[in-house]
């Protein structure tokens, strides 16, 4: 089975972030990234297939320069090469375009399963993945925290509100989105490290992948970014236990209107 | 037509966020001074479009077929994009929630337009609409603007708009026809269950009083239950709780645990970290009693004590008790 798994570089959980002067996004010198945590979830998850399936894992990013650092973790892992999509004008892509960038980097390599996190940590719109399986014209399913192989098929558990799941049927080649927690991702080992050095990274720009400017112009855009204003002050109620309580009670009945 | 609505439902029911997408429907219509329309999809579900005609709509848009008789993400792209381009909608609106989030990405692609998802609201600008959401979990909020052409896609969290705030009306239904062959459908969902351990669904709870580490011993919880019959409510708790078995894990609210947004919340010795708050910060009202007054679940509260709940909560099962009784 040959499995494709898309994942992001981005800002490490514990950086702290400083929006930049034009209040546009965040200042993106000094701060350190890694691997967006539920795709980390989806590696573990295509490694673990490979393991049992036999096949190939083929890691795709799309990213600046930078972008190099996570890839190289995949492959220490255990993924066996990398396409590395690079182009100054891969910058800013919404999710649309950054799925049409993937769909046309992938649609050659006809994986037979696309797994991917369900969402980033940065923007999180949590729809790459589904875009992309639409423009590969492949089923799809999301919020996976069950994968089992049936001959040329998968049984997946997803994921519903409120501690809901359902198993789906899906026919390969598909695209799913991993939920975070579905398995135990594994550390890269220090030999793994060392193959990791002779494993292919093929870097494909616009012009390799037969796209231009018109074809990525993004439905959507961020205009600001700016620190979350905090809701409206919390009204605080002191003096003895009855005091409270009756205070409490006038608010619950005459404002909240719960009582 | 202005404003498209898609109404969800499950087990022969509107959704909470059905109400809510219909709230954020009208509102948007009201800006652009149209019609707002809602649309349902499935089999036999005449009823519910009868009850979404109940509230102030342009319309209901009825689309059945033995096809969309269970949710599936190729299913109901396939016929809500018919619907979308026979009705041409300036906006699509949607709730953010899990089925949403498995098709409308699809839908907006197949439509060769965008969708700005999870969104916390929206502001006018001059003749523009501007949509508010998080970006990195929440540390920093985002202004994004659609660029290109209609229909938009919009969906918004949980909450962001009242289900209470719909306005009734009397709207009437219309069948719409739309060809979903079975040959579309790729994917066979099953049945949804749940695993043993959850039995109790908090989300449609309208009250909750949910419990944390400031309750200190197991044999506490006692007092947690008093208030929770007095209020008639449903009882959470944070994860610390519910990992130390003090309660069951159906019982957790937060990232790991359930989604509510009652209409109070009431939280007993919770400290209210990101975790947490992420569960329950969609309840409309939200009364925290700490003893820390740099708790941030005070962040989010709209009443707060700073005290002893040992003291607090007794005195107010008692009052609450006169109140209803009075």
């Amino acid at each position: 089975m040959k499995i494709a798994v898309c994942l992001k570089q981005v800002p490490s959980r514990d950086s702290v972030l400083r929006l930049n002067r034009a209040g546009t996004w965040i200042e993106e010198v000094d701060i350190s990234y890694e691997i967006n945590e539920p795709d980390t979830y989806a590696l573990e998850e295509a490694l673990m297939l490979k393991e049992k399936h036999g096949g190939e894992v083929v890691v795709c990013s799309l990213g600046p320069a930078r972008t190099q650092q996570a890839i190289k973790e995949a492959l220490a892992k255990g993924a066996d090469r990398a396409l590395h999509f690079d182009d100054p004008a891969f910058q800013g892509l919404d999710a649309w375009a950054t799925a049409r960038v993937l769909a046309q980097g992938l649609a050659k390599e006809e994986p037979d399963l696309v797994v991917t996190g369900l969402q980033s940590d940065d923007f999180g719109f949590a729809q790459t993945g589904v875009i992309l399986a639409e423009l590969l014209g492949l089923p799809h399913s999301t919020i996976i925290m069950e994968v089992q192989v049936t001959g040329r098929a998968l049984k997946v558990k997803r994921e519903l509100e409120s501690g809901w799941f359902q198993w789906i049927e899906i026919p390969l080649p598909a695209v799913l989105t991993i939920q975070s927690g579905i398995n135990k991702p594994r550390y890269a080992t220090l030999k793994g490290i060392m193959a990791a050095k002779n494993k292919p990274i093929q870097r494909l720009g616009a012009a390799d992948l037969g796209l231009d400017a018109a074809a990525l112009v993004p439905r959507q855009k961020i205009t600001r970014v700016y620190v979350p204003a905090k809701r409206a002050q919390t009204e605080f109620f002191a003096g003895t236990p009855k005091e409270i309580a009756t205070k409490l009670v006038d608010k619950l009945k005459n404002e909240a209107r719960v009582l | 037509m202005s404003v498209l609505v898609f109404a969800e439902h499950q087990d022969g029911k509107l959704t909470r966020a059905a109400w809510e997408a219909v709230a954020a429907g009208q509102q948007l219509a009201r800006e652009e001074d149209d019609a707002v329309w809602a649309v349902i999809l499935g089999r036999d579900i005449s009823a519910l479009a009868n009850q979404l005609a109940q509230a102030e709509l342009g319309g209901v848009l009825l689309a059945e077929s033995p096809t969309l008789a269970e949710y599936t993400p190729d299913g109901y792209a396939a016929a809500l994009q018919q619907v979308i381009e026979e009705r041409q909608p300036r906006w699509v609106v949607f709730s953010h929630t899990y089925q949403v989030r498995d098709f409308a990405p699809k839908l907006a692609a197949a439509l060769n337009r965008g969708l700005i998802s999870d969104c916390l609201g929206y502001r006018k600008e001059g003749s523009s609409l501007i949509f508010i959401r998080q970006v990195f979990q929440g540390k920093f909020t985002a202004d994004v603007e659609f660029t290109g052409d209609p229909p938009y896609l919009v969906s918004f969290q949980a909450a962001a708009f009242r289900q209470d705030a719909v306005a009734p009306g009397q709207a009437s239904v219309t069948a719409v026809s739309t060809n979903v062959t079975p040959e579309t459908i790729r994917t066979k969902p099953g049945p949804r269950f749940r695993e043993a351990r959850q039995a109790v669904d908090l989300s449609q709870a309208e009250i909750i009083v949910a419990v944390g580490r400031g309750i200190k011993a197991p044999e506490n919880l006692e007092l947690v239950k008093r208030l929770a019959e007095a209020l008639g409510a449903e009882i959470g708790a944070s994860r610390p709780i519910c990992d130390s078995g003090w309660l069951p894990m159906d019982r957790q609210i937060g990232s790991s645990g359930q989604t509510v947004a009652p209409k109070l919340y009431v939280a007993l010795g919770i400290s209210g970290a990101i975790q947490h708050q992420v569960g329950m910060k969609g309840s409309r009202t939200v009364l925290a009693i700490n003893k820390d007054r740099e708790a941030p679940i005070f962040e989010i509260a709209t009443y707060g004590v700073v005290g002893d709940l040992f003291e607090v909560v007794p005195a107010l099962v008692e009052e609450i008790k006169k109140a209803k009784s009075g």
